[in-house]
């Protein structure tokens, strides 16, 4: 096994350009969550700015008035941190009991290390414990509170997986822990679905990290370990997901984010989003980023409410499938000019625009 | 997204007003439906925590749980819930019809009437489902029991969960879903699935704009949710404080959460009342007649002491169903669109329907090149509208139902300033047992028709072999579910069974 070094890579600090955006406010820290939310909406350089200067976008959209209720229970909380903790309690006796039925996990000799809590003082040094901990790898263990980092949109960012599991034969394992219920062997397919897009993040990051550590990328399976209460109770119950669709577009749109340094520097000077400017400041800085504004963007963008705002009269604000089935015309406006022959169809809008019209004579004539 | 309803979305929102989809009413609504608004516990799988309800709507009753993380409260909210869903439920048993089956040779019995049940959204009927699986296994002895109402309620909620999958069902109904089937707003369908947000657009409070209407209807502290989720504010800022205590005080908080419901309650009614104002359907009594059946069905069902439905289908079961769905699905949309012609219009710009006016007609065409001669009468139909559909092909018109019109050729008029189609049909069925047609059952010149290649023929469903023959590679023969079941959920000392998530 190679020698590594554990100083962690040095946190890019060449972007100018995006840090500046930030003013003088420390950058957001960026979770599994939010990259998987980033990845929702790839074609949106707004987000993209925003998120890769790390920008408050919560405060953001308070500052100039479209606040948006993206709060969460506390009984919501209580219930997800308790089951965590009831899961790791005396070195995770519970967790690996159910781990072994899904990971053969060999029973005398799983190591736990914890490394440690959320701190934004010690990040650099928790990077380093896990480059070290993974560069050892050889008995089976699992890993608390690692940290891992990514590259998103040219920039490194940290992560925090819930655990990773090492299994015996050197193959890791991501672990989530989430607080849904598994009823019968179902659950939400929403939640299932964020979940394993989650750890997709966690698999890619681990992957980048044994790659820089000389290792067989190959060595991080695509097998994750999804952990939740089982039926109506707080029994855990361990299936196994494969996320490599969810890896496929993870990295196709990861690479698409890569160029938004590029963009940034492309983007007028006086733009900023330092929440500490006036509403009307920061407005006009939005408004020079081009948005691209879907119905999704609401549970998915903390500025989903300035957005559809501004999209206000497109046929995008509408969703997708309508938009799409008004022959991708970009504002209602157009769209109803088309139908009632108003506007001449360009070439392309020839076809969508006759069946506007014969839309709009069927439904003229009937009601 | 068909071009029409995109288009009813683009006018509405130009309008500033919610447009119509239909223009009859597509449901079935009961004279005495019983709503219901569940409120969920944040966090928790499927705890209740509250549920306004009845079928009066001056008088919500309002059940709360005095403390959701207890499970003896929990089931004492079960069975006060029982108390008061179950008598509803079975309030229809009193008269019964005679139905003829088997070609007359037989006869069974229905009810005459069904309950009806409206939640506000989807997130209503999954509450249901799973809360009826909760309850519908539980004992009423031993350690854990449960009065005996409360597995009666997870059997009754199942059956209702499992008939609101069922297109064109009228047993359970959510008001998102029926509002939305009715009118097209002029915001997407993510917003449309808050009802405030969507009876915003259909009924905006009086002096109100849809617009300001649509804005409030996202303030939870205006409006709040229609559950089964609630405000996390109002959880963090009101219930958490009075849930802290080791014995809430019911009456305040019966009185915070009978503030957050009521707006959802009264909006609810609204809504049945702006649908009760449209005609009905004219096949709507048919379905509702599919309906009673189920109903009586699941009533015979438990009255001879049937077991709770499996936890899970068995592959024979599970496929039997699909099917059972995929045909219902099939003739509900065909029903709709004979029912309605804005929902008829999807077809015709499809171009799998026309409309045409009659220009030739040979009534008495008889067709003797067969052993027998038989009447087959032609008609010339000529239609502005596309016709994607190729000589051969059957079509009906809702006008004569029992007639089949099969195309014998689709000519396109060229001269002109306007593109129309000629389409030349021959007719059968529907005339009589004659040569001559009965008067009227052939379409004269100059009457205007409309040809669709929907059919409401009756499709058989396909062949499922009986439990006990199922081969054990598809999952029979069965065992049986329900002893082995009871207080898995709660003690969770069951078997892990590695299933593969649904949802992955
Ligand atoms: S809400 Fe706005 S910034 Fe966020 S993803 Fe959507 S369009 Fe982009």
């Amino acid at each position: 096994m190679p020698r590594v070094t554990a100083t962690p890579r040095p946190r890019d600090n060449s972007d100018s350009a995006l840090d500046r955006f930030r003013g003088a406010n420390p950058a957001k820290r960026h979770n599994a969550r939010t990259i998987a939310a980033l990845t929702g909406n790839p074609g949106c350089s707004r987000r993209a700015v925003l998120d890769a200067a790390g920008v408050d976008k919560p405060r953001l959209a308070q500052q100039i008035g479209f606040p948006m209720g993206f709060g969460q229970s506390r009984f919501a909380l209580a219930r997800g941190n308790g089951f965590e903790a009831m899961l790791k309690a005396d070195n995770c006796a519970l967790l690996l009991s159910v781990l072994r039925d899904v990971l053969a996990l060999e029973t005398d000799s799983v190591a736990y290390a914890d490394l440690g809590e959320d701190d934004d003082a010690t990040l650099g040094a928790r990077h380093g414990r896990t480059r070290e901990l993974l560069a050892a790898a050889a008995g089976a263990a699992l890993v608390d509170h690692p940290l891992l980092t990514l590259e998103v949109a040219g920039r490194q960012v940290f992560l925090e997986p819930d655990l990773i599991a090492f299994q015996v034969e050197g193959r890791l394992h991501v672990v989530e822990i989430k607080s849904f219920a598994i009823v019968d062997g179902q659950a939400d397919s929403a939640k299932v679905s964020a979940a394993a897009v989650q750890a997709a993040v966690y698999v890619l990051a681990l992957r980048r990290l044994l790659t820089s550590l000389g290792h067989d990328p190959a060595l991080v399976s695509h097998d994750v370990v999804l952990v939740c209460p089982r039926d109506f109770s707080l029994t855990p119950q361990a299936v196994v997901i494969d996320v490599r669709k969810q890896l496929a577009t993870l990295k196709r749109q990861l690479t698409r984010l890569a160029s938004v340094s590029d963009l940034a520097a492309s983007l007028p000077d006086g733009i900023s989003f330092d929440v500490a400017l006036p509403p009307a400041q920061l407005i006009a800085s939005l408004h020079e980023v081009e948005a691209r504004y879907a119905p999704e963007c609401l549970s998915a963008c903390e500025l989903a409410v300035f957005c559809r705002h501004e999209a206000s009269g497109s046929t995008a604000a509408l969703g997708r499938p309508v938009r799409d089935a008004l022959g991708g015309v970009n504002t209602i406006q157009e769209a109803l000019e088309l139908a009632t022959e108003a506007r001449t169809p360009t070439e392309e809008q020839a076809e969508a625009a006759a069946l506007l019209q014969a839309a709009a004579r069927l439904r003229a004539g009937i009601l | 997204m068909s071009t029409l309803t995109a288009l009813a979305r683009a006018q509405a929102f130009a309008a500033a007003r919610a447009q119509p989809l239909a223009t009859v009413r597509h449901l079935h609504l009961h004279e005495r439906p019983m709503v219901l608004i569940p409120y969920a516990m944040a966090g928790e799988a499927n705890a209740p925590l509250a549920a306004m309800l009845g079928t009066d709507r001056k008088n919500p009753d309002l059940l709360v749980v005095a403390q959701p993380r207890n499970r003896d409260d929990r089931f004492a909210f079960a069975a006060s819930l029982a108390e008061a869903i179950v008598p509803y439920v079975d309030s229809f048993t009193a008269l019964t019809e005679a139905v003829a089956v088997d070609r007359g040779r037989d006869v069974r019995y229905r009810f005459t009437d069904a309950p009806q049940l409206w939640v506000p959204n989807s997130g209503g009927v999954e509450f249901l489902r799973l809360f009826g699986r909760s309850t519908r296994f539980r004992s009423t002895e031993g350690e854990y029991a449960v009065p005996a109402a409360v597995p009666l309620l997870g059997r009754w909620l199942t059956f209702f969960a499992n008939t609101a999958e069922v297109p064109g069902s009228s047993l359970l109904l959510n008001v998102v879903q029926a509002m939305s089937l009715h009118w097209a707003t002029g915001q997407s369908s993510a917003e449309d699935a808050q009802l405030a947000a969507l009876m915003a657009w259909i009924a905006p409070p009086a002096g109100v704009s849809v617009f300001e209407a649509a804005a409030a209807a996202e303030n939870p502290a205006l409006l709040p949710p229609a559950g089964p989720a609630t405000d996390p504010a109002f959880d963090n800022h009101v219930l958490a404080p009075l849930l802290s205590v080791a014995e809430p005080d019911i009456a305040e908080l019966t009185a915070v959460l009978r503030e957050q419901l009521l707006p959802t309650w009264n909006l609810m009614w609204q809504a049945i009342d702006l649908l009760r104002a449209l005609p009905v359907g004219s096949r709507v009594a048919g379905r509702w007649d599919g309906d009673r059946d189920a109903y009586s069905a699941f009533y015979q069902h438990l009255a001879e002491g049937g077991a709770p439905q499996p936890r899970r289908d068995g592959a024979v079961a599970a496929a039997a169903r699909l099917s059972r769905l995929e045909n219902a699905a099939a003739r509900y949309a065909v029903q709709r669109a004979f029912d309605d012609p804005l929902v008829m219009a999807e077809y015709r710009l499809a171009g799998a329907a026309f409309e045409g006016a009659v220009t030739l007609a040979k009534a008495d065409r008889i067709d003797d090149s067969g052993k027998r001669p038989v009447l087959r009468p032609r008609i010339m139909v000529v239609t502005a509208e596309p016709v994607r559909m190729e000589p051969g092909a059957t079509l009906t018109s809702p006008a004569r139902p029992s007639q089949k019109a099969t195309i014998i050729s689709v000519t396109p008029v060229l001269p002109g300033d306007e593109a129309k189609t000629e389409v030349l049909l021959e007719l059968s069925g529907g005339m009589g047992r004659k040569l001559v047609a009965e008067p009227g059952s052939v379409p004269e010149v100059g009457e205007r028709l409309l040809f669709t290649t929907l059919s409401e023929a009756y499709r058989p469903g396909g062949a499922f072999p009986e439990p006990d023959q199922t081969p054990w590679t598809h999952g029979g023969p069965p065992v049986s579910d329900s002893a082995a079941d009871d207080e898995a959920g709660v003690n969770g000392s069951a078997e892990l069974e590695p299933a593969a998530l649904s949802g992955a």
